[in-house]
């Protein structure tokens, strides 16, 4: 028979008694809520599209759902009619590399100079999935917040009125970390 | 799957809709719901055998039963809380 090792550092069993009591004593400073959040860094349509299913899905389940819009993600929040955006030659060139709204997302793999997504939505359009564009339609009508994120609408020259309407008030990592902080699941896509 | 009886008092029609929209299409017609109310929530899409239940248990509405009367062709029956 094989004896049985204890590591030298193991604790006791009156110290896990103690550890246990504290944790049910609820000790932990943070009360998760059942909330998603997610930070939706990028604005390909392959990233777009599953963080508006996610988000709308769980504001339909009833849950708190809330989006912060960053880097790559905010291009996908600009109005559909916006062209282009900035107050430079760099955020200007940025913006037309990044054409603006859910609608003219790229994909990040197989774009093949636009004839990938035009493939992708047409068996969306078969298979009746909603669109990114819709989806944020749907979200806001669940009552998903969505937020734009602060520094980078300066850093790319986005004002707020190149933005879809609807949104919440521009927040900054912070505010961002606040809302992870306490949602039950907090993802980065 | 259990029988679905037929006592629903409004009939959510998501059949060819992938997902997320049967679950949309029956949060929508939940909200107009009042509680208690039984809501039939017909759907094709073959996800909507787990997603549904998942649902259930995340938004804690019941899902009273469940049957597929044509091979796929789904009916979920739920109560609203």
């Amino acid at each position: 028979m094989a004896a049985e090792t204890v590591a030298a550092d193991a604790p006791t069993y009156a110290e896990l008694l103690a550890r246990i009591e504290a944790l049910e004593a609820g000790q932990s400073p943070v009360k998760k809520k059942n909330k998603l959040t997610i930070i939706a860094w990028g604005g390909d349509l392959d990233r777009i599209w599953p963080t508006t299913i996610l988000a709308t899905t769980a504001a339909a389940s009833g849950m708190e759902s809330s989006v912060f819009f960053t880097f790559w993600g905010l291009f996908a929040i600009v109005k559909p009619g916006v062209r282009f955006t900035g107050d430079n030659w760099m955020q200007k060139m940025m913006s037309a590399m990044n054409p603006g709204s859910a609608q003219k997302a790229k994909l990040s793999r197989y774009h093949f100079a636009g004839a990938g997504p035009t493939m992708f939505k047409k068996l969306a359009d078969d298979h009746q999935v909603a669109k990114p564009e819709e989806l944020i339609a749907t979200a806001q009508d669940l009552g998903v917040r969505l937020i734009p994120c602060q520094m980078t609408m300066d850093l790319l020259g986005l004002k707020h009125e190149d933005l879809l309407d609807g949104l919440e008030e521009p927040i900054g990592a912070a505010t961002a970390i606040a809302e992870m902080r306490d949602a039950a699941v907090s993802l980065f896509i | 799957m259990s029988v679905v009886p037929s006592t629903a008092t409004v009939t959510v029609d998501a059949r060819g809709q992938s997902c997320p929209g049967p679950l949309v299409s029956l949060a929508k017609a939940l909200r107009d719901a009042a509680s208690g109310d039984l809501l039939e929530l017909l759907a094709t899409d073959p996800g909507s055998k787990s997603d549904v239940p998942s649902w259930a248990e995340i938004s804690g509405n019941e899902l009273v039963g469940s049957d597929e009367p044509t091979p796929g062709q789904y009916r979920y029956l739920i109560r609203k809380v």
